[in-house]
């Protein structure tokens, strides 16, 4: 057992770090304030390879795993939240799907250009009446000849509107439900009868898009058809798994600025004739923020490193997800309470952290939802199904 | 020991309970849009006696009681936070004060005036150094003649550019001291409105004094007794929080009530989900506890009783409860409560300020511990 990071992945950790306070930390109050993607450093991250960290090198990725996604992950959530989920919906859902279960064609045509940053993926699955139920989706895809026809309308789509490639999900067989009926597709944005309706006005990461993506008589060639017909739903499974997991890593990122911001304020602000960091209430919710974030990167990186080496993962993929985003809004919650009034304001990084923090407990599957996916995981074993 | 509603007091809270709903509730979204505090609306609660609240019947006022006031408090909030707040600060930390240390000479000059939608009142106590410690105040007030010369910086003063008569606290030779100075007054600037995570309806301004010029006629009270009547009236914003947490919950559960019979998932309205029955079920508790406590410290004051320890012990709670309650019921929302067209969005961001402002959950456990101790014959410090 050795918890060193190699030392390719501290070099990494350097570099990215260095593209985030240089890039990223200068816009991310702006795209906030003006409500836009900060498209400036989605290219200057293709540029230094950032769009494709995961991915191996023969599909213009970096060869990082999920180790080095993470790392990514976290430095990004450490300062901007939108950025994070711009980057995020593109390498960590919708090209890992072509990843995880394109054919090698799928690959040089999609994963490609997605790794190098030339085009931007998103992943559409979420509908009005299916979220959480993601067997519940009504958009259709319709065989006809050497295509797919597809219909319907996804929404809350991360990347939907500034995306070059789309993974959808669709029914197939709406007699078989789930398993079997549903199957995922690669469509092209400028498609014909592909359209964004509306885009969404959020409380929080309002430098990341999310759109709703409207399908009519899209027809995509049957060479789209992501992983075995019909097993739609294990593709999305499996990505999002690992989606979960670098979710987690950019909580932590999140949560690890809130220390430190706090410790740097609580030395500077003073009341009742000394700094507050003199007062143990402050102790507490400094120590309890240590507590949560050191079991956060732990969990995180024990959960990369099972997916790196192909391990089962399921369960602490959700675990990363639930815990981190957990831990991200109470160590946030806890910042802005050290920070009293200026906590609050605007003029402060504080609220905004706070605000963009509180997607992570619903996106990408709620929370609740997590805590389904463990207990139904661990009942497996002893044969019981639990019902949804 | 009765909890039912009195006669006067079902009919004072059905008249707000309707204008709330009918005015008030439909601007909530626009309010914290378009970060404006909706002057018109004021205006319009004017002849519902929303500014007169406390104000005695001889003086053309609602004369409510305490607990009577946290209904209108609780209604307001329910509709809209913001608009809530800007009347909290008004009647709690300005007209109040008024009332209760003001001479004849100051009530005949601005009673009316605060009563009647001319004058709304502001409280400036905050300064960049002093928040939590009061005691740690800045600005000064010298005496020159027949006026006294404030000086100094006020820091998230409520209601700021918006106010009429401000509720200045300053050291003078005689120790701290309550003024009242007209915003017209020279020297006196409201600057800088922060923009703040939520309550975006309120202006929230820096409040300049350079020298200002105020009649010795009107300060509050005497030299040395500003203090104790900025903690009066504290002690009365305070409870008010606690009224003000419990319309925004109320609000918050009937959202994620109607919400989560009207979404389906897995074929049935989430309301069927046991978590969902979970997180309903300790939000109507939470609601209940604080509406217990705001009634039982409402009653301390209107018995004439000292609430000061209760009214911390109601805005510890109730802050704490607003913020966890508002949190799921977002949560119940799922996708939908993070954005801006349900109203549970905003009520998270609003709820979280009662954490911070009139004295922070901090501060509330200082006072409360403090008071705990100082019966066994211990002072403790902060």
């Amino acid at each position: 057992m050795d918890f060193t990071f190699p030392k390719e992945y501290q070099l990494f950790r350097r570099m990215v770090r260095e593209f985030v306070e240089n890039e990223v930390r200068p816009l991310a109050k702006v795209i906030d304030r003006e409500h836009r993607v900060p498209h400036e450093t989605v290219k200057k991250a293709a540029k230094l390879g950032l769009m494709g960290v995961p991915f191996p090198q023969k599909y213009g990725g970096m060869g990082g795993g999920e180790i080095g996604y993470c790392i990514l992950a976290e430095e990004l959530g450490r300062v901007c939240s939108s950025t994070a989920t711009v980057i995020g919906a593109h390498i960590g859902i919708a090209a890992m799907a072509i990843h995880l279960d394109g054919t090698e064609e799928q690959k040089q045509k999609y994963l490609v250009p997605l790794a190098q940053g030339k085009a931007i993926g998103a992943f559409g699955l979420t509908e009005a009446q299916a979220g959480s139920d993601a067997a519940a989706i009504k958009t259709t895809a319709v065989r006809d000849g050497d295509q797919f026809v597809l219909n319907g309308a996804k929404v809350f789509i991360t990347n939907g509107d500034i995306a070059d490639t789309i993974i959808v999900m669709a029914v197939t067989d709406p007699t078989l439900g789930a398993y079997g009926g549903i199957t995922a597709f690669i469509a092209e944005t400028d498609s014909p009868g592909f359209s964004i309706g509306s885009l969404e006005n959020k409380m929080g990461i309002r430098g990341s898009s999310t759109a709703e993506c409207v399908f009519q008589d899209v027809r995509v060639p049957k060479e789209n058809v992501l992983g075995q017909f019909g097993a739609g739903f294990l593709t999305f499974m499996k990505s999002l798994d690992i989606g979960r997991a670098s979710l987690g890593a950019a909580c932590l990122g999140g949560a690890q600025a809130a220390l430190e911001s706090s410790i740097n304020w609580a030395r500077a602000r003073e009341q009742f004739g000394a700094p507050i960091a003199t007062k143990q209430s402050v102790h507490f919710m400094l120590s309890e923020m240590f507590v949560d974030i050191e079991a956060l990167r732990s969990l995180v990186y024990r959960t990369a490193w099972l997916i790196d080496t192909h391990q089962p993962h399921v369960m602490e993929a959700a675990a990363c997800k639930l815990f981190g985003s957990e831990t991200a809004h109470r160590c946030i919650n806890k910042a802005l309470q050290i920070h009293g009034a200026l906590g609050y304001s605007r003029d402060y990084s504080i609220e905004l952290g706070w605000r963009d923090q509180r997607i992570s407990e619903i996106y990408e599957g709620t929370n609740e939802i997590q805590r389904v996916v463990i207990a139904a995981n661990l009942f497996r074993p002893y044969g019981l199904r639990i019902p949804t | 020991m009765d909890f039912r509603l009195s006669e006067d007091q079902l009919m004072f809270r059905k008249m707000f309970a309707d204008f709330c709903t009918k005015e008030i509730r439909p601007q909530g979204e626009h309010i914290d849009q378009a970060e404006e505090a909706p002057v018109d609306l004021l205006q319009k609660a004017v002849d519902q006696g929303f500014w007169a609240a406390l104000v005695p019947e001889a003086m053309e006022g609602c004369g409510l009681d305490v607990y009577t006031y946290m209904l209108m408090l609780e209604e307001l909030a329910r509709a809209d936070m913001s608009t809530a707040l800007i009347l909290s600060v008004h009647n709690s930390l300005m007209v109040k004060p008024l009332i209760d240390h003001g001479t004849d000479d100051q009530k005949e000059r601005y009673l009316a005036a605060l009563s009647f939608g001319e004058m709304l009142g502001a409280f400036a106590l905050t300064e960049p150094a002093a928040g939590s410690d009061a005691a740690a105040l800045a600005t000064t007030a010298n005496r020159d003649g027949d006026d006294y010369l404030l000086k100094g910086t006020k820091l998230w003063v409520s209601n700021g550019e918006l106010a009429g008569l401000f509720l200045v606290v300053a050291k003078a030779a005689g120790g701290i001291t309550a003024f009242l100075v007209e915003k017209d007054t020279p020297g006196l600037k409201v600057g800088y409105r922060e923009k703040t995570l939520g309550l975006r309806g309120v202006p929230c301004n820096t409040l300049y004094l350079d020298n200002a010029r105020v009649p010795a006629a009107n300060r509050l009270g005497e030299e040395g007794q500003g203090f104790k009547i900025a903690q009066h009236a504290l002690d009365l914003s305070r409870l008010g929080m606690g009224a003000l947490a419990l319309g925004g919950c109320e609000r918050a559960l009937e959202e994620a009530i109607r919400f989560s019979m009207e979404h389906i998932q897995f074929n049935v309205p989430i309301a069927q989900k046991q978590i969902i029955q979970n997180y309903i079920a300790n939000a109507k508790t939470e609601v209940e506890a604080i509406r217990c406590l705001v009634t039982y410290t409402a009653w301390l004051a209107d018995s004439g009783q000292d609430f000061s320890h209760h009214a911390s012990i109601t805005k510890l709670f109730s802050a704490r409860a607003a913020h966890e309650v508002t949190d799921k019921m977002l949560q119940v929302h799922g996708g939908y409560g993070y954005m801006k067209e349900y109203a549970i969005e905003r009520y998270y961001r609003d709820c979280r300020a009662l954490e911070i402002i009139e004295g922070t959950s901090q501060i509330q456990q200082f006072l409360i511990a403090r008071d705990l101790y100082k019966a066994e014959g211990l002072e403790i410090r902060p």
